[in-house]
């Protein structure tokens, strides 16, 4: 890898690190703007005057939003984010296996959508113009255009209410056997595929036709090249960068969809435990749980620029 | 083979050629911002009185689009609703896209320190999700509509400065940018006079697109309880309340969805064939 | 005798955005026999690479071939399905793009793609197609045969891209090649190597050709026969010799005569030698972090005097890369010297031009090359025109468009253009709007940054006739910057030559055969003449050619 490749991976990597310190001091400035003297809340009934004021100095919340900031910083460095106010347990703890829970509906999901989106998108331009094209297209944009939990009450609407192959709830606990799991996995992860392929389709389509219209490819029709060598051979090395940009980008809104696709379907993942911390004002969950969105959110935009980065030929 | 594409039938009118989806498209989007202002001359019933016996009834006569989990009319509840989600969502997209436009231009015009550092920072505004952000603000400030509107304003700015900007440096490196420069013209003329005409087209397009996405978050917040409280309702929180009639398959908690769908679909459409001035001077 | 190619009453259609349907090659026809090399002549527009792509049964998208037959070695391209006509390309007839840069797929290997034309068709096995490949890079005259293969297409020159297509296109065999404006992006020194290896390598193999171009003097050096094109339609056909002294049709006269615009009259004004306009010492400008002396890394321009008079033109000639254009830009106050003075009028200009008074930016004004990146695209003619006049001059609007209807007039425009968008015009109708709003100001020197070179011949010369004349009428000075040297001869009293971003040598028009600096003389000696022996009795001295050739 050339050196000047390196210097902009790097001065990337960098501007993800700034950034990602500025989002969370946002995220910890907003949500300690939340209504609700946090001292008075932890005591409940036994909130006087005095013991208010002194929790708030034992707690240090009179300090300046810049220090605290930073004594949060250095406990999530030694792995401890605080305890809930809503049940006095330690947050990571909390947020532990709900984690491992969304995670595994993203990795699911990921597994699913991918291929399926490469596929329909590549073809899809492949045969540009045709009715098989044509209806994938507009196929993503509604799905694109419309809200999650439209796709999610229409899954289930279809799934389980006329169908009844599903049902509209899942509980994981409840699971007894992999039939069982399927049944219960398969509405969150159906809502989801829809709307993270509907993004990938599109934008892989659209970088697919890109270099589908360049003269190198126009070159090798001229030598003679059946259609499927031009695009195997030629378009697609070249789309290739633009394309694990496209998915990159499409599974960062896997962050936002979660949030709905785990209320609606009562899936206890993170999302559903920040929403309802939210409702409880729960302050270190949530400052937690938006935390870990925020990383995974970065981290997802920051692989897809810097695989555009990677694949502009002009840097090799 | 020549790869050519089919294009689509365009007519002619005032030399601008036209096509049927986009015209129809463009009728559907007037016909909810019609409604959106008249809503409380046309509805059937006011939206809180209780006008049917059952709950979840179905679409018949008289109650056109069925009853809600009281026995409230959908039709009237969906109508007023128009008024806030279409509403809302206008007020913060041209809040978000003006402000977006003005600093682009701007920061693309004067470059230096003005623009790397507004860069660097709507960016990392930009790395915050949009569901995200709105949850916790609106959580921690409270969601009354002046706040939901500049929420969702902040949450799309850094987008729509991302745009315009990227389209203000492409013609800031033309000649003509030069021309005028050297000519000794004010940074007020350049951006008013040279470049906002030459990307109002693909502002206009992008003003249509945060307008969905807007329409779509602010609707994703109501229908997680977040948005607009009760007793006001905007398209999502009419689903929200109206979702424990999904396994009956009640009209009641479609309804408000296939609303935002029409009007989302039908500007995503629009944009899509929006009318082209026609190059072809013998046409 | 049948001949390799017969084209009879070819007609292509294409679909405009109203969605009309235009015939843009009504009725072509031509001939082509084995082993003859013909050239495609036109300006752009004419449909020459529309029927150069019809030859091998490609349209562009958009286009149809709709009538016609299009016969190359007997088979009738026009009416066989797509997969007999894959079969055909590259092996039968080859195509040498006119972008080769663009046409090399930039994340593979050179050899690659050169030898992918035996491997679609099963033709000979890998290893000996490359063998063939190394072969014919040999025969076109390649630095480095046997190892330019392994490199990618970012990593040569575009001397060489164009020589590499060429490869590209002969190693099926074919009995026809299609050049497609091969040259038309590269300088002249470097245009002689690619062309002298082209021809080499289609007599050697007696393979027969098609040369598309709009430079008569280029396609003189390797046609066996000219066909000229205009608005689709054939205008004539001939010999080489025969085109070139007596053609027939008027349109190719025009061809013939723009080629060799008529020379400026040296200007009777013997006292404006002495009335200096411009005069610049030692400037020195650049790129890049700024040296302990002051001056830049890179140096686009290095320590260049020039000077001109009033009523009197300067060219300034070099080829791309030699500092004109930076040079232009410097005196006009863009780009900010480093190091020396100018001096305009009798009075010292700031170096910056936001430095300068607005009397100074208004008298000196600059015409860029591409019209369309010039004018700005939503605003009307009369819009462009009047700006000037209202920010320099102050008119009011009633004046301005007596004032615009003047300058339309002054550029040989109609008045009803002064409506339309800079899209609705012509590349020449543009470039006369650009000078008209120069006008505007009432300069007294104009700066032309390389105006024709975008421009078809004919056009070109239009424009430098109304530049002549515009100067009798109104006294004024230009600065001609160009790399094409019968432009510069047409209008200019003197001729400075570039190299490097050092001025190398200085001489008026005539005394351009008795150049004395080698790099003037290689220049000189590079420009294609309309003379079919010139290219074979062309000699170089080799170490010249080394030492400022861009190979």
């Amino acid at each position: 890898m050339k050196s000047g490749v390196l210097n902009l991976v790097v001065k990337r990597l960098g501007i993800a690190v700034i950034t990602l310190l500025i989002v969370l001091f946002a995220v910890f400035f907003a949500t300690s703007m939340l209504p609700g003297d946090t001292a008075s809340i932890l005591l409940g009934q036994a909130a006087t005057p005095e013991a208010v004021a002194g929790l708030r100095e034992a707690m240090h919340l009179n300090d300046p939003a810049i220090l605290r900031f930073l004594r949060w910083l250095l406990g999530l460095l030694h792995g401890d984010l605080g305890t809930s106010y809503a049940n006095q347990m330690p947050v990571a703890a909390l947020i532990g296996r709900r984690l491992v829970n969304t995670m595994e509906l993203a990795a699911i999901t990921t597994l699913i959508s991918v291929p399926l989106a490469l596929t329909l998108g590549i073809t899809a331009a492949m045969l540009r113009g045709s009715l098989y094209d044509r209806t994938v297209t507009v196929l993503s944009i509604g799905v694109i255009s419309v809200p999650e939990f439209m796709v999610a009450t229409l899954a289930v609407l279809l799934f389980a209410v006329y169908l009844k192959w599903l049902p509209a709830l899942s509980s994981v606990n409840e699971a007894h056997s992999l039939t069982d799991l399927v049944r219960i996995y398969a509405m969150p992860v159906i809502t989801l595929t829809f709307v993270i392929s509907a993004q990938m389709i599109r934008m892989t389509r659209a970088a697919v036709i890109e270099t589908l219209s360049t003269p190198y490819v126009e070159m090798a029709l001229l030598k003679g090249a059946s259609r499927s060598r031009m695009v195997l051979r030629h378009a697609l090395p070249n789309a290739l960068g633009p394309i694990v940009n496209a998915v990159a980008l499409s599974l960062s809104y896997l962050v936002g969809g979660v949030i709905i696709v785990e209320t609606i379907f009562n899936y206890p993942g993170i999302a559903k435990l920040m929403v309802d911390a939210v409702a409880t004002r729960d302050l270190p969950l949530i400052q937690s749980c938006a935390m870990i969105f925020c990383l995974g959110y970065l981290l997802l935009i920051t692989a897809a620029d810097i695989v555009a980065i990677m694949s502009n030929p002009r840097l090799r | 083979m020549t790869m050519a594409r089919t294009v689509a039938t365009r007519r002619s009118f005032l030399g601008h050629s036209y096509n049927l989806v986009g015209v129809v498209a463009a009728l559907v989007i007037l016909a909810w911002t019609l409604v959106a202002i008249f809503a409380p001359y046309i509805i059937p019933h006011p939206i809180g009185d209780i006008v049917d016996d059952d709950y979840f009834g179905q679409m018949r006569q008289g109650l056109w689009l069925g009853s809600d989990y009281l026995g409230r009319d959908m039709l009237s509840r969906v109508l007023m609703g128009a008024r806030y989600t279409v509403g809302i969502s206008l007020a913060a997209v041209s809040i978000a896209c003006f402000l977006g436009v003005v600093l682009g231009m701007l920061a693309a015009v004067t470059g230096g320190w003005f623009d790397t550092c507004l860069s660097r920072f709507l960016d990392a505004m930009n790395s915050i999700p949009s569901k995200l952000f709105g949850l916790v603000v609106v959580a921690a400030v409270g969601s009354s509509i002046p706040v939901l509107i500049l929420t969702l304003a902040v949450i799309y700015t850094p987008g729509a400065y991302r745009f315009a900007r990227a389209l203000a440096v492409n013609i800031n490196t033309m000649d003509f940018m030069t021309v005028a420069r050297v000519r000794g013209e004010s940074t007020a003329y350049l951006i008013g006079s040279e470049i906002l005409p030459n990307i109002i087209r693909p502002v206009l397009a992008d003003f249509g697109l945060r307008f969905v996405f807007i329409v779509l978050l602010l609707s994703g917040l109501s229908f997680l309880g977040l948005g607009l409280q009760p007793p006001l309702a905007d398209w999502g929180a009419l689903v929200r309340e109206n979702i424990g009639g999904l396994p009956f398959a009640a009209p009641a908690v479609i309804v408000p969805s296939l609303a935002i769908a029409s009007l989302t679909i039908s500007v995503n459409l629009l944009i899509d064939n929006l009318p082209q001035k026609i190059r072809d001077r013998d046409a | 005798m049948t001949n390799l190619v017969e084209v009879r009453k070819l007609r292509i259609e294409a679909t405009t955005d109203a969605g009309r349907i235009v015939e843009i090659i009504k009725g072509v026809s031509l001939d082509i026999a084995d082993g003859e090399i013909i050239a495609l002549i036109g300006e752009s527009g004419s449909g020459k690479t529309t029927v150069a792509l019809s030859l091998m049964g490609h349209a562009r998208p958009g286009c149809r071939i709709t009538g016609g037959e299009i016969n190359v070695n007997g088979k009738n391209m026009a009416a066989l399905p797509e997969k007999e006509r894959a079969k055909l390309r590259g092996t039968d007839i080859a195509y040498v793009p006119q972008s080769a840069a663009a046409s090399f797929n930039p994340a593979s290997t050179i050899m690659e793609q050169v030898i992918e034309v035996t491997r679609i068709h099963r033709l000979i096995p890998p290893e000996q197609a490359r063998q063939r490949a190394v072969e014919l890079f040999r025969a076109l005259s390649l630095p480095d045969p046997e190892g330019i293969g392994a490199r990618y297409p970012h990593q040569v020159s575009g001397g060489q891209l164009q020589r590499l297509a060429a490869a590209m296109a002969l190693i099926g065999d074919p009995k026809l090649v299609i050049f497609d404006e091969p040259t038309t992006a590269l300088d002249v020194t470097t245009q002689i190597d690619v062309l002298k290896a082209f021809k080499s390598v289609m007599r050697s193999g007696g393979i027969a050709g098609v040369y598309v171009s709009h430079d008569l003097a280029v396609v003189a050096q390797i046609a066996d026969r000219i066909v000229v094109l205009k608005g689709g339609e054939v205008q004539e056909t001939g010999t080489t010799a025969e085109i070139l002294s007596a053609a027939k049709h008027p349109y190719t006269r025009e061809l013939l005569a723009a080629f060799e615009p008529k020379p400026r009259q040296a200007s009777a004004d013997a006292e404006a030698a002495a009335n200096q306009l411009l005069r610049i010492d030692n400037v020195t400008a650049g790129y890049g972090a700024v040296r302990d002396d002051g001056l830049p890394l890179i140096r686009a321009v290095d320590s260049v005097s020039l000077a001109v008079e009033k009523g009197r033109n300067l060219g300034v000639i070099g080829e791309s890369g030699c500092g004109k254009s930076t040079l232009a830009r410097v005196i006009a106050g863009i780009h900010s010297a480093a190091a020396g003075d100018i001096v305009f009028n009798g009075k010292p200009l700031q170096r910056a031009a936001n430095k300068r008074s607005q009397d100074q930016l208004r008298e000196m004004q600059i015409v860029f090359q591409y019209a369309d990146t010039a004018l700005n695209p939503a605003k009307p003619v009369e819009d462009i025109i009047a700006r000037p006049l209202a920010f320099y001059h102050r008119l009011d609007r009633q004046a301005q468009s007596k004032r615009v209807d003047e300058l339309l007039d002054m550029v040989r425009l109609p008045k009803a253009l002064r409506y339309r968008h800079p899209s609705e015009l012509s590349g020449g109708q543009k470039q006369r709007v650009n000078f008209a709003r120069a006008m505007a100001a009432d300069p007294k020197l104009i700066i032309c940054d390389e105006i024709t070179s975008a421009l078809d011949t004919v056009v070109a010369s239009a424009v430098i006739e109304l530049l002549k004349e515009l100067q009798r009428e109104l006294g004024l000075s230009y600065i001609f910057i160009s790399h094409d040297l019968s432009v510069v001869e047409a209008i200019c009293d003197e001729i400075m030559v570039m190299y490097n971003g050092q001025r190398v040598e200085q001489m008026t028009p005539d005394k351009v055969k008795a150049a004395t600096h080698p790099y003037s003389k290689l220049l000189f000696s590079s420009v294609p003449k309309l003379d079919p022996t010139w290219l074979d009795g062309l000699v170089r001295d080799p170490e010249l050619v080394s030492q400022y050739g861009h190979r």
